[in-house]
């Protein structure tokens, strides 16, 4: 009924091939391509909302690593790179499963599909309960921001066993910032995939109902889009909290 | 898929109804595998170079390796760089916003002699 | 059709017969949840009407009890922290709650498919969200001013919000946060229903001029709300872990946060006034009977505002201490920012020339539109200069620039706009003689409450103290007396407007004998818009064609 509505006494260049009317068509689209268009321009308009999000805290960021330096350094050198790194590596290939989920949905192949998605999903989790795990340190060395902060292990890191120069009392204050910012964008990373996680436990359960092997896929390539986007965010913050200064004494 | 013809008629000469009519292009996994592979190459390039001294170079190769492999995710694991020239002048436009905050902010801060640059 | 009387060319059908469309938009479905939980473009721009409506009569409450306290030079009405809220929440309200939604979320949703030709925006579930978000925004809002309310200033200025005051600051912040969203998503639904949704035969130079000026906001909206979003996380976080981001004393810096703030706040002010040139551009083609002069100038001059406005932010902080430079810098961008606001008046004024000019109400609030809105942007190029700036900067004149700009300007620009196409979506007039009235008590009121601020200012006084030298009361008087009358300007359509929704005369489908899709249509429209999909085959503002079609057209029975 809707293709009917789409006017035109024109000669119709559309006349030879289908217009898919899938279930899920909205009428106020007059064809499938259009509404698959909108949708991902609309994704894609959102996530550039995000990276202007993220983009003042990095604009934070950028200033006082370079006002702060030292600060920044010896903050960063307390978070671990091999967590660091392994989440890293976790996160790309979360990213990857998602990529091939995708593919799946085009090709119509909703078992791979919903595997991927829970690969996705898993790897996920990891990430979250490693930096979990990272938080957790951080809390107990007591590095958190605010009222318990301890800055002795930058003044005096011979007295931690820490080969590296000791920082001047005020310089050791500004390592509240470099951890504030830390836990801020990571934080912020970390909330933005958990949210995804969310919807995606919701996109299993329709997947394998069978609701994107049959030429509906616009969820799973939006959030597809969404899920890349919070792994590109990761992709920055690992070496610019991770990766600051870890050239041996300088 | 096919590359199917770029479908347009005297009243809808932009494509507005049809856009993805002018390609559909299906990136395959063997292409995703490639990526994948890339992505963890260029991780642990970044972790080693991390550890030589190159004084001002250090931050510049990190931030360069990691604009490349966000590219790369943002062409082929988004699929931009097979998208319309409408998805990939928002792309451009954010980042070129992006741009504006960060130097135009900066423009203040660097012009500042409080001793801190 | 009834044949024009006078010099009007309001053309009703005969009002002894005539009828509101049997079925349209509004008796579509009954009830109050198939309101709540529309998908109808059109059902959502009256629910955002109602409720921002709600929210300018509670800042225009704020906006009294100032006046009130500064008819007399000393601090007597209420106390210094009392006063401080007053303008706080007059700010808020009048900028985040009013003037951001005010026609791109009523009429900008009502119209835009329709003038694309389309049967809705691209996401209505989201055109919905957006307004439970600012409904959810503005009740925090209500709620953060029943605790005790905010007196930082609507600009949240650092160190002030984040370490002097003890006020609802978070509660505030939030509010704005989400209402932030609402106009993140409508913004987004714009951009995508115009790239992607414009009829067959809908070029981009086709489309009427609103829709190129809700484009040019749009962009605004989706691309700086997220940066007000995270000055406002920032402040939280200051708030409440000390953090030290803002501090000087911990290593922060205040002008961070006004960086990332005004980032925001000065493409802000383009949202705020672009969507109302839009309809500045339609009120004037239609009441001069021709087309708009240099309708491509006009177009792109609302992308190129779009575009410079995001260059020109830290011309709000000149004397916050940022170096010398990069004050220079935004000072000459200022002065390029102001170029295509100019194009615009000219394009109009030239309109104008040589057009048939008629002065119904929405002609006349579009006039008041060009005369205010040219006094107030020229008093901001004034302010752009960094030698005026130093003196003027944080005065009443500051004060009086934006209220001519957004008051003058924009709420002007919004009248013109809801009783230029009040028919439409109401399908009832409203009493003409009775909104000249209000129109011209507003422009009395205005001037009388705006014009003395510039003296004011100029000569020295203060914004936001709520005590001044006895020598600046006469000006202040005045300024009070012009806020009474512009009150009652302003109450004045809220009485006949509402009258005229069970008393007016039916409009018929094209009352001002306009241009445009939604003229051709009925008044109220259906719930679908359109029949079958209009192709387009005419430019915008094509008083020929409209002759051409109206000429052999029949509107009546028998």
């Amino acid at each position: 009924m809707d293709s009917a509505l789409a006017t035109t006494d024109q000669p119709d260049v559309h006349e030879e091939h289908e217009h898919i009317v899938l279930p899920q068509h909205r009428h106020h689209f007059e064809t499938e391509e259009q509404q698959r268009e909108a949708g991902s321009f609309g994704m894609w308009l959102f996530l550039l909302t995000e990276v202007m999000f993220f983009g003042g805290m990095f604009m934070a960021y950028l200033l006082y690593r370079n006002w702060y330096y030292p600060a920044f350094s010896a903050g960063s050198e307390q978070l671990s790179i091999p967590l660091g790194t392994a989440n890293t590596a976790i996160l790309i290939t979360s990213g990857f499963c998602m990529a091939v989920g995708v593919w799946a949905a085009e090709v119509r192949k909703r078992g791979l599909l919903v595997v991927m998605l829970i690969l996705t999903t898993v790897f996920g989790i990891i990430f979250i309960g490693i930096k979990g795990d990272e938080y957790h340190e951080k809390y107990e060395m007591h590095h958190i921001p605010g009222a318990n902060f301890n800055i002795s292990q930058f003044t005096n890191p011979a007295g931690y066993g820490i080969n590296e120069k000791p920082l001047a009392p005020d310089m050791a204050q500004k390592t509240q910032i470099f951890f504030f910012l830390y836990f801020a964008l990571t934080g912020l990373h970390a909330l933005h995939m958990l949210i995804g996680l969310g919807i995606l436990f919701w996109l299993i359960w329709r997947a394998h109902r069978g609701d994107f092997s049959s030429g509906y896929v616009a969820p799973i390539e939006n959030f597809g889009l969404y899920w890349h986007f919070v792994d590109i965010i990761w992709l920055f913050l690992y070496p610019l909290l991770y990766l600051i200064n870890r050239h041996p004494m300088h | 898929m096919a590359t199917q013809e770029i479908h347009t008629d005297a009243n809808d000469p932009t494509n507005v109804t049809n856009p993805e009519h002018s390609q559909h292009h299906i990136v395959t996994p063997l292409q995703y595998t490639y990526v994948f592979g890339t992505l963890l190459l260029f991780t642990g390039i970044t972790l080693g170079v991390a550890f030589i001294d190159l004084k001002w170079a250090n931050p510049v190769i990190a931030l360069a390796i990691a604009c490349f492999k966000a590219s790369i995710v943002v062409l082929f694991f988004m699929h931009a760089a097979y998208q319309s020239r409408l998805i990939k002048m928002t792309i451009g436009a954010g980042l070129f916003l992006f741009l504006v905050l960060i130097s135009m902010t900066l423009t203040d801060y660097i012009s500042r002699a409080w001793g801190m640059w | 059709m009834s044949a024009a009387i006078g010099n009007t060319i309001v053309s009703l059908p005969d009002q002894s017969t005539a009828q509101i469309p049997k079925r349209n938009y509004i008796n579509n479905e009954h009830g109050l949840l198939s309101w709540l939980l529309t998908g109808d473009h059109k059902r959502i721009a009256i629910l955002y009407l109602i409720s921002i409506t709600f929210f300018f009569f509670i800042g225009g409450a704020f906006a009294g009890l100032i006046r009130l306290e500064l008819l007399t030079p000393q601090p007597d009405l209420v106390s210094s922290d009392t006063y401080n809220k007053f303008f706080t929440m007059h700010g808020i309200i009048m900028v985040f709650l009013f003037l951001v939604p005010s026609v791109p979320a009523t009429l900008g949703n009502f119209l835009m498919p329709i003038m694309l030709g389309a049967k809705d925006l691209a996401f209505p579930k989201i055109n919905l969200l957006s307004w439970y978000l600012y409904v959810v925004g503005g009740l925090l809002m209500l709620a953060a001013l029943v605790l005790g309310g905010v007196d930082t200033g609507w600009t949240f200025t650092t160190p002030l919000s984040t370490h002097y005051l003890n006020t609802h600051v978070i509660t505030t912040a939030t509010a704005i946060f989400i209402a932030g969203f609402s106009s993140i998503f409508t913004g987004l639904n714009f951009i995508v229903t115009i790239h992607r949704m414009r009829c067959p035969g809908m070029t981009w130079f086709r489309m009427p001029l609103f829709v190129w000026s809700h484009y040019a906001a749009s962009l605004l909206m989706v691309l700086g709300t997220p940066v007000l979003a995270i000055s406002l996380v920032l402040i939280a976080m200051e708030r409440l872990f000390g953090i030290g981001v803002f501090d000087p004393t911990k290593g922060g810096d205040p002008l961070l946060f006004q960086h990332l703030f005004w980032f925001y706040s000065h493409p802000a002010v383009y949202i705020m006034i672009l969507p109302g040139m839009g309809v500045i551009s339609e009120v004037i083609s239609t009441f001069s009977r021709k087309r708009v002069f240099g309708y491509t100038a006009v177009a792109f001059s609302s992308v190129a505002i779009a575009l410079f406005g995001f260059f020109v932010w830290e011309h709000h902080m000149f004397i916050m201490g940022v170096s010398n430079y990069s004050a220079l810098v935004f000072s000459l961008l200022t002065m390029l920012v102001a170029v295509p606001s100019a194009i615009k008046i000219f394009n109009w004024v030239f309109t104008l020339q040589q057009g048939s000019i008629t002065f119904e109400t929405p002609m006349l609030y579009a006039f008041g539109f060009m005369g205010l809105f040219t006094i107030g942007g020229l008093t901001g190029v004034f302010l752009g200069s960094l030698g005026m700036d130093i003196h003027l900067t944080e005065t009443y004149f500051i004060v009086a620039h934006f209220h001519f700009v957004m008051v003058g300007g924009m709420l002007m620009a919004f009248l013109a706009g809801i009783h230029f196409w009040w028919p439409k979506m109401t399908g009832r007039m409203y009493p003409e003689s009775l909104s000249k009235l209000a129109a011209v008590t507003t422009f009395i009121g205005f001037n009388l409450t705006f014009l003395p601020q510039f003296i004011l200012g100029y000569l020295g006084m203060p914004r936001r103290y709520h005590a001044y030298p006895p020598e600046f009361q006469v000006l202040n008087v005045l300024s009070t007396a012009g806020a009474t009358v512009l009150g009652i300007g302003y109450m004045l359509p809220m009485l006949y407007l509402g009258w005229s929704l069970k008393y007016g005369a039916i409009a018929g489908d094209n009352p001002w004998q306009a241009t445009g899709l939604e003229w051709q249509i009925q008044s109220p429209p259906l719930t679908e818009n359109f029949i079958e999909i209009p192709i387009m085959d005419h430019e915008a503002y094509d008083y020929e064609w409209l002759e051409k079609k109206t000429k052999n057209e029949v509107t009546t029975v028998g």
